[in-house]
């Protein structure tokens, strides 16, 4: 009981504090709960933590709220989701509260511009480090299919500005073609010998 | 009358605005400017910029930035309640799925997938945000003096100190931000 107890007051403390710390919303969390939940805490396993990324980026809803709830159910079921959706809710519920009360003060203050200005680039290196290390373990797996989902979806969401929704689909349906293949193979193979 | 009205109003945007971030900013437009004008469009503008300044996702901010000036704190609450209540539901049928299916070859397949995709959505919203941090809002240009070297210096000495020593990154970027809100004010 206590052990329950000390994990939901650890999932809730990690995703306030990462929800506190994520600007400009959306995909950007999951990065940062990758770096927490499988390279420090090692709750769960990297492909695992990419799985419920791709399910919170396809469901509606802000990504951030949908990754926390995939995670708080993994971990510790609907009570730990529950803990991780106010962990993740309320520090922007206790922000904007506080902001709209002198917003006008907040958006001309230059020390609060410089700031924010100064940790747009620590976020991007901090980006940075994370596609490096999910990058390099793609490549590491050594299947081309993989590599080269990677590259298209990247220019496909970048440079083409696609729907993300699209793109998942389509990659999804490219995984699943490339086990049916592969099946196959190994069916007629076996059927060969 | 107003609560309720909120709450149905970002249950809906909670509802279509598929793949986060700025795919919920038409929707809260439309729901909030043009159908109920409980915002002007520059109080709309205005809330775009603080939502992208401050942490959290903007569907969420912008829940608790109309519902505290239409009703108090209590419309706060209620209208991020109804923002992330159909994701709660879709997600936890959907999670429910996964646990159950994951270990189906054909699911297998999909998720080997979508992996990498993932890995490219990643890295496609950190390059915006360097993109953003270096060039600022006018984008990628070739022209040298569109260049923000302070944010290329950050940048470039984060990046080291994540690789060389794997800190918290959440100090990093404390510390960035503290360094250049420094560098910005005096130069």
């Amino acid at each position: 009981m206590e052990n329950k107890k000390h994990i939901y007051r650890k999932l809730f403390a990690c995703t306030f504090y990462l929800s506190a710390f994520t600007f400009g919303g959306g995909f950007v969390i999951v990065p940062l709960m990758k770096k927490k939940f499988v390279d420090d805490l090692k709750w769960i396993e990297e492909n695992e933590m990419l799985n419920l990324a791709a399910i919170a980026q396809s469901s509606p809803g802000a990504v951030a709220v949908n990754a926390a709830i995939l995670l708080g159910h993994r971990i510790a079921g609907i009570s730990g989701a529950l803990v991780t959706i106010s962990g993740t809710v309320l520090p922007p519920l206790i922000t904007l509260s506080v902001i709209s009360l002198f917003y006008a003060a907040f958006r001309d203050n230059i020390v609060v511009n410089a700031i924010l200005k100064g940790m747009q680039a620590g976020f991007a290196a901090v980006i940075a480090d994370v596609v490096l290390n999910l990058g390099s373990n793609v490549l590491k797996e050594k299947d081309m299919v993989s590599a080269i989902i990677m590259a298209g979806a990247f220019i496909a969401t970048f440079f083409l500005k696609i729907n993300v929704i699209y793109i998942i689909l389509a990659c999804g349906c490219i995984g699943a073609a490339k086990i049916l293949i592969q099946m196959k193979k190994a069916q007629k193979d076996g059927e060969a010998q | 009358m107003t609560l309720i009205k909120l709450f149905w109003s970002f249950f809906q945007i909670g509802l279509f605005s598929i793949g986060g971030g700025m795919a919920a900013m038409p929707l809260i437009q439309n729901q909030v400017v043009n159908m109920h004008q409980w915002l002007t469009l520059t109080e709309f503008t205005d809330l775009i910029t603080i939502a992208e300044m401050t942490p959290g996702p903007i569907a969420i901010n912008s829940a608790t930035f109309v519902g505290i000036r239409i009703a108090g704190i209590p419309g706060a609450i209620i209208a991020t309640i109804g923002c992330i209540l159909p994701s709660c539901a879709i997600v936890s049928l959907l999670a429910w799925l996964y646990f159950k299916y994951k270990e189906l070859t054909l699911v297998q397949g999909i998720l080997s997938g979508l992996r990498p995709t993932i890995v490219a959505l990643i890295a496609s919203a950190g390059l915006s945000i360097f993109i953003l941090a270096v060039w600022g809002e006018g984008g990628f240009s070739m022209n040298p003096q569109a260049i923000n070297l302070v944010s290329v210096l950050l940048f470039s000495s984060a990046l080291f100190i994540l690789r060389k020593w794997k800190p918290n990154p959440i100090f990093v970027m404390l510390g960035s931000g503290i360094i250049g809100g420094a560098i910005y004010l005096i130069i």
